[in-house]
């Protein structure tokens, strides 16, 4: 099974969080809302993405398991 | 007796009907006012049966997915897969979305006024097929009235199974997106939602929820009454049947017109009378569209095969002209601040970018100091990244803009344009206070 990080827009306020602690997978686009790079999230960085879902203070951010 | 083909569940008695006619949804010539509901019966023939076991359900669903449906809207999405989706789950609601939120386009209003039973007949097919127990039709204020007409006069025939509930649609851009109508019709905010849950799973008042397009509905009591043969004996062979399109701006006679999907671009204008002025570009699809050059786009098929050369798309049927003494960067300009400003401001990167994007191409139309390369990585920036596709569809009309009107691009950075029409084409709004 593998997980991608994904993001509600709608939720999503903009923050930062998750790029401060995740700067590998989300950079910051020009107004600060966080661009998630495509793909799955390598083994590696699995805790901190865990992390940033956690410190997401509007709950945007969620891993979606796929099979 | 059976009045009901067992396995296709369509009237035994109307088995044939001239094949390759147009217009099909419309009414032939000019009868005046909507089509009532006994001209609608001499026309098409009565109602497909009210479908209750799920065999001739399925059945219908199958001969929809032969009949390579497809959605009307814009996203050209299989009608089939989305009916069979709904098919599945209990107590779904059927949505007949006649919103028509872009203020370009006319051909849904056009419907509903002139042939409301036939919209009707397929919302309430989709509810029997989906085994939904209500219908709501929302519509265009133009248009309310006529639809409130048909459906007394459908209520006192006493001929649908599931009642029909008449919804006003909302005056925003937005507000025609599957997941905003939903949301407008259960709590009155014209804004779309976030997915998951899909609509399919979790929809109006958290039941499943099917939304299609009005002119898709009515291909669909078509198909069911006809089948499937008949439908694709127009159009292409991967893109069958008819489809709706609204001709605007530098033509003789805007109007809509019904023509086989795969009829060249130049034909449809002719439809429509022919150009007013030498053109210089063609919008194709509508506001989410692309900008195409008019000589090079004539001879192409209007269908999403025809124009994907060109990197353009069939949208929701429309094509407006540009004639070539009109500023195609001013246009685009104009309705790029109007996009922006119906950005539903939920997603920071369409709230924020769509509106930092309108006003660079605002400076670049006016010939002001700007970048070039700035406003390229905005729209890759925002580019996917809303809970709609309101920033894509803005998105993709820019690059076809920065494509198409490149030369001027160039002139307009020395402070020079080329246009000496003072009127505009593209039909705005005025601006809204916030």
């Amino acid at each position: 099974m593998t997980r991608r990080l994904r993001v509600d827009p709608i939720a999503c306020a903009g923050r930062r969080l998750c790029a401060e602690i995740l700067p590998e997978l989300i950079t910051l686009d020009d107004w600060g809302f966080p661009i998630i790079r495509a793909g799955d999230v390598p083994g590696p960085l699995l805790a901190d993405a865990q992390e940033a879902v956690r410190t997401c203070p509007k709950l945007a951010l969620w891993l979606e398991e796929r099979s | 007796m059976r009045p009901y083909d067992e396995t296709t569940g369509r009237p035994a008695s109307v088995s044939t009907r001239p094949a390759g006619q147009l217009p099909r949804l419309l009414p032939a010539g000019f009868a005046a006012g909507p089509a009532s509901l006994a001209g609608h019966v001499r026309r098409y023939g009565p109602a497909p049966s009210p479908i209750l076991d799920w065999p001739r359900r399925k059945a219908l669903i199958d001969e929809v997915e032969r009949s390579g449906l497809t959605g009307r809207g814009g996203a050209a999405f299989p009608t089939a897969r989305k009916l069979s989706a709904v098919a599945a789950r209990r107590a779904p609601v059927v949505v007949a979305n006649g919103t028509e939120g872009e203020p370009a386009s006319a051909k849904d209003k056009i419907l509903l006024a002139r042939s409301p039973h036939l919209v009707l007949d397929g919302a309430v097919l989709a509810a029997a097929i989906t085994g939904a127990s209500r219908a709501e039709i929302v519509v265009h204020p133009s248009v309310r009235e006529i639809i409130d007409q048909a459906v007394a006069e459908r209520r006192w025939a006493g001929i649908d199974q599931v009642p029909l509930h008449v919804v006003t649609g909302a005056d925003r851009f937005v507000g025609g997106e599957a997941s905003a109508v939903v949301h407008w019709i259960g709590k009155g905010v014209p804004t779309p939602t976030r997915t998951p849950p899909r609509l399919s799973e979790r929809g109006l008042g958290g039941k499943p929820t099917l939304v299609q397009n009005v002119e898709t509905l009515a291909h669909l009591a078509l198909i069911a009454r006809y089948g499937t043969s008949w439908f694709r004996s127009v159009g292409t062979a991967a893109e069958p049947g008819s489809m709706l399109v609204t001709v605007l701006g530098a033509v003789n006679e805007p109007c809509v017109h019904e023509i086989a999907i795969g009829t060249p671009v130049g034909e449809v204008l002719r439809l429509a009378g022919g150009a007013s002025a030498p053109l210089g570009a063609l919008l194709l699809g509508g506001y989410f569209g692309s900008w195409a050059d008019a000589a090079a786009a004539a001879p192409l098929p209007f269908s999403a095969a025809g124009l994907a050369p060109l990197g353009a798309g069939i949208g929701a049927g429309l094509i407006a002209a540009l004639p070539a003494d009109a500023c195609g960067l001013a246009e685009t300009a104009r309705v790029v601040r109007y996009l922006a400003d119906e950005s539903a401001g939920q997603c920071g990167p369409c709230l924020f970018g769509l509106d930092a994007i309108a006003g660079e191409i605002q400076r670049l139309a006016d010939g002001r100091t700007s970048s070039l390369a700035t406003l390229r990585r905005w729209l890759s920036q925002v580019d996917g990244r809303g809970a709609c596709h309101h920033p894509d569809g803005a998105v993709r009309m820019i690059r076809s803009a920065l494509t198409v009107f490149a030369p001027e691009l160039e002139r307009h950075a020395r402070g020079w344009c080329c246009a000496t029409r003072k009127q505009t084409v593209l039909p705005v709004p005025p601006r809204r206070p916030r």
